[in-house]
């Protein structure tokens, strides 16, 4: 799922030679950011909205398991199915034996992480049924089978041109000279080859915002309509999620939804909110005729009894990636993990181990906005700070970095001998500079000699020149 | 200039860091300047480094056992002041969140934290300080560090003491809040994202027309003087007591001899 150590450093580098992703990463600033402080500069008391939506995923997650058994019961209560998956295997086994229980071939599918994270549509594919991304942005990469850049905008890495490009080359029965040169041309031309596959589709698969214990509901939020098409048309629904997403109430969710549609896009509601409670009913209009939920939990578990436990509070808005410094120059891919930015460093090393996520929680300043963001007060720095440890620990990542920190440590830990050998050091960096207030290269911290020059050391420190001059 | 606000004097404690320490001491005696002019009696006792190394790189135990070492040195003065956002909030944020479950030293972190300050916030909010006499002509753009920024609070102090200076005109930056890419280790770990930060915090610096760029922070310093150096880039860069404390004239970060 992670790309191997080291391989991050050159995805990095790949991600900044990009020229369409860095045109892309542009517009964080005015499509994310600047939306997302408007939508807040709305509220009243953001702050208070910010802490009440913390206290319930909190809670949530402190009554975890009354909420999910309450959750299941309503579920069953109201005609539905729930499956416990322990692992990814589990979950892609229990939705293809469901498909092929109804003989299903193709399946509709709203956007879905959970379903990124057990890699559903290559399984799905390789037990012949066919899965049709229906969210816009999902469809898109599906077409150029690439993965999600952002958990909220998946194809945000892609300019326009790219995706008229992958229409023209994958819509082989649509006229080749028509226009595709602008968004709503290409949105016509998704909803014509989509129109199709949510008619003729035997299943729906969607994931879900949040579960609601009381009401045994799953909820979506969308902005295309795409999620209750395909939960509503074809004959068998299935809820494909984790189970850190219930919450005790539907008044939750009220409180919860504030917060995510203004920190993920800036909206104050999204186009859809859809509440799911089951199969179709009788005097009902619409709906399938079985429902299924799928509940995930693949390390979770594990989680929740670690100092990372909060990251499970986590309603995947996006503003951590959107605010990001170092996601905003190189993009999602590059971090070689389901869960991009912030929240993945945050969250995969649990998911996968550290030893395959070790850059992660590595690659970053600690530049703190993440947290200063974070809809529901997600300590994000702090729970990549436990990572560095768990990786320390470890004697990860192999070579010198252990070695060199707990060198410096000891010494500043004895006054004298760090005296002396700062001592050192600076008589060292000042003959190196020669007659230059700088150095340009060193042998030791050549990563800092990479990209800059180094002042020069003062010939005497400060404390030498203090506790001369009180003397 | 000013005085305390209720007049009284106070002892500071000055933790200087090891970078002014050992790169640029005239950050800490612009600081013992400035502290005295606000009315504190200054010291510096003997001090190796706040932690934040082994802290961010993962090694808790060292970073534990060189707060114990701060904590001794620094606990009996009536203030701690610390010419960094980044090692004041290691101390003032981090210290009492390391040492929580360290029965012999967690009361002894957490009253540290409390009278620790960073220099512009302590000079503005607690000793009341509104102007300084030194001058500088020319076009100043300060630099938000994230640590002094959002750990910190430090917003408005820094750049109320500049604009006081006469002949200085401030220059704010169009994206004060964004991060410049230093970091600590991950300046050295992740080389070429921390470069691409800094030339968007460098062109960001540039628009403004500033011919210095001054902040709170040395490590961020010299790692924005250190790549505009290896760019070929102009603008002086220099800690904001240096030229607050009247010793804006003295070679900036890199151009000594």
């Amino acid at each position: 799922m992670s790309a191997p150590p080291r391989q991050f450093q050159q995805a990095a580098h790949k991600a900044m030679s990009d020229g369409a992703l860095q045109g892309a990463l542009k517009h964080l600033k005015a499509g994310f950011q600047v939306k997302r402080a408007h939508a807040f500069e709305g509220l009243a008391d953001p702050e208070s909205l910010r802490e009440a939506g913390r206290a319930i995923r909190a809670h949530a997650l402190s009554a975890l398991d009354e909420l999910l058994v309450q959750f299941e019961t309503r579920v069953r209560a109201n005609g539905g199915h729930v499956h416990w998956a322990r692992d990814a295997g589990e979950a892609r086994a229990i939705v293809t034996r469901i498909l092929q229980e109804n003989g299903a071939r193709t399946v509709t599918k709203g956007k879905s992480m959970v379903s990124e994270e057990i890699e559903l549509n290559a399984h799905l594919s390789r037990h012949n049924i066919e899965p049709i991304e229906t969210d816009l942005g999902e469809y898109i990469i599906q077409l150029r089978d690439e993965k999600p850049s952002h958990i909220v905008a998946p194809a945000f890495h892609l300019a326009r041109r790219e995706v008229e490009k992958s229409f023209r080359e994958k819509h082989v029965s649509l006229s080749t000279d028509r226009a595709l040169d602008s968004r709503p041309a290409l949105v016509a031309e998704a909803r014509a080859i989509m129109r199709h596959h949510f008619e003729t589709a035997d299943a729906g698969i969607t994931g879900a915002n949040f579960l609601v214990a009381e009401t045994g509901s799953a909820i979506i939020v969308t902005n295309e309509g795409n999620g209750d098409l395909t939960r509503l048309l074809p004959k068998t629904h299935i809820v494909v999620t984790s189970i850190e997403k219930v919450v005790p109430k539907l008044d939750d969710v009220a409180v919860l939804l504030r917060l995510l549609t203004r920190s993920a896009t800036g909206q104050e509601i999204t186009s859809y909110v859809t509440v799911m409670s089951g199969p179709k009913r009788e005097g009902d209009a619409d709906g399938p005729e079985a429902f299924h939920v799928v509940l995930l939990d693949n390390g979770r578990s594990a989680i929740l009894d670690s100092p990372a436990r909060e990251i499970l509070q986590c309603i995947r808005c996006g503003a951590c990636l959107n605010h990001c410094p170092v996601y905003g120059v190189i993009g999602g891919h590059a971090y070689g993990a389901v869960y991009p930015g912030p929240l993945g460093a945050a969250l995969d090393p649990g998911l996968d181990g550290i030893a395959t996520t070790y850059d992660l929680p590595n690659a970053s300043s600690f530049c703190g906005r993440c947290d200063s963001v974070c809809p529901v007060k997600i300590p994000l720095t702090r729970i990549m700070r436990h990572w560095r440890n768990e990786a320390f620990a470890r004697a990860l990542p192999s070579g010198s970095f252990g070695f060199g920190l707990k060198l410096w440590a000891a010494a500043a830990r004895r006054p004298w001998l760090y005296r002396l050998a700062a001592g050192i050091a600076a008589r060292v960096l000042r003959s190196r500079a020669g007659n230059e207030g700088r150095i340009r290269a060193f042998p030791i911290l050549k990563g800092w000699f990479q990209a800059r020059d180094l002042a020069k050391p003062a010939g005497k420190s400060f404390q030498v020149q203090w506790r001369k001059r009180k003397t | 200039m000013t005085a305390a606000a209720d007049g009284s004097r106070v002892r500071v404690g000055l933790f200087i860091t090891c970078l002014v320490d050992l790169f640029r001491p005239q950050i800490a005696f612009a600081a013992v300047k400035l502290l005295e002019q606000a009315g504190c009696d200054v010291d510096v006792p003997e001090q190796t480094c706040c932690g934040q190394p082994a802290y961010n790189g993962g090694d808790a135990k060292d970073a534990a056992a060189l707060a114990k070492q701060a904590i001794a040195a620094l606990e009996a003065y009536d203030f701690v002041v610390v010419p960094s956002g980044s090692c004041a909030g290691m101390i003032r944020v981090h210290y009492p969140r390391l040492l929580q479950d360290d029965t012999a030293w967690s009361a002894r972190a957490e009253k540290l934290a409390e009278k620790t300050h960073e220099l512009f916030y302590f000079l503005v909010n607690v000793r009341g300080m509104t102007e300084v006499a030194a001058q500088c002509d020319g076009r100043v753009a300060y630099h938000d560090s994230c640590s002094s920024l959002r750990e910190m609070g430090v917003n408005s102090e820094p750049r109320r003491l500049l604009s006081s200076m006469k002949g200085l005109q401030l220059c704010e930056i169009s994206e004060p809040q964004t991060c410049c890419g230093f970091g600590g280790f991950f300046s050295v770990k992740y080389p070429e994202i921390s470069a691409r930060m800094a030339d968007d915090k460098i062109a960001d610096a540039k628009a403004t027309g500033a011919e210095m760029l001054v902040g709170g922070d040395l490590g961020c310093l010299m790692h924005l003087a250190g790549r505009m150096a290896r760019r070929g880039e102009k603008i002086a860069v220099r800690h904001a007591a240096e030229l607050l404390a009247g010793a804006g004239d003295q070679p900036a970060i890199g151009e000594e001899t």
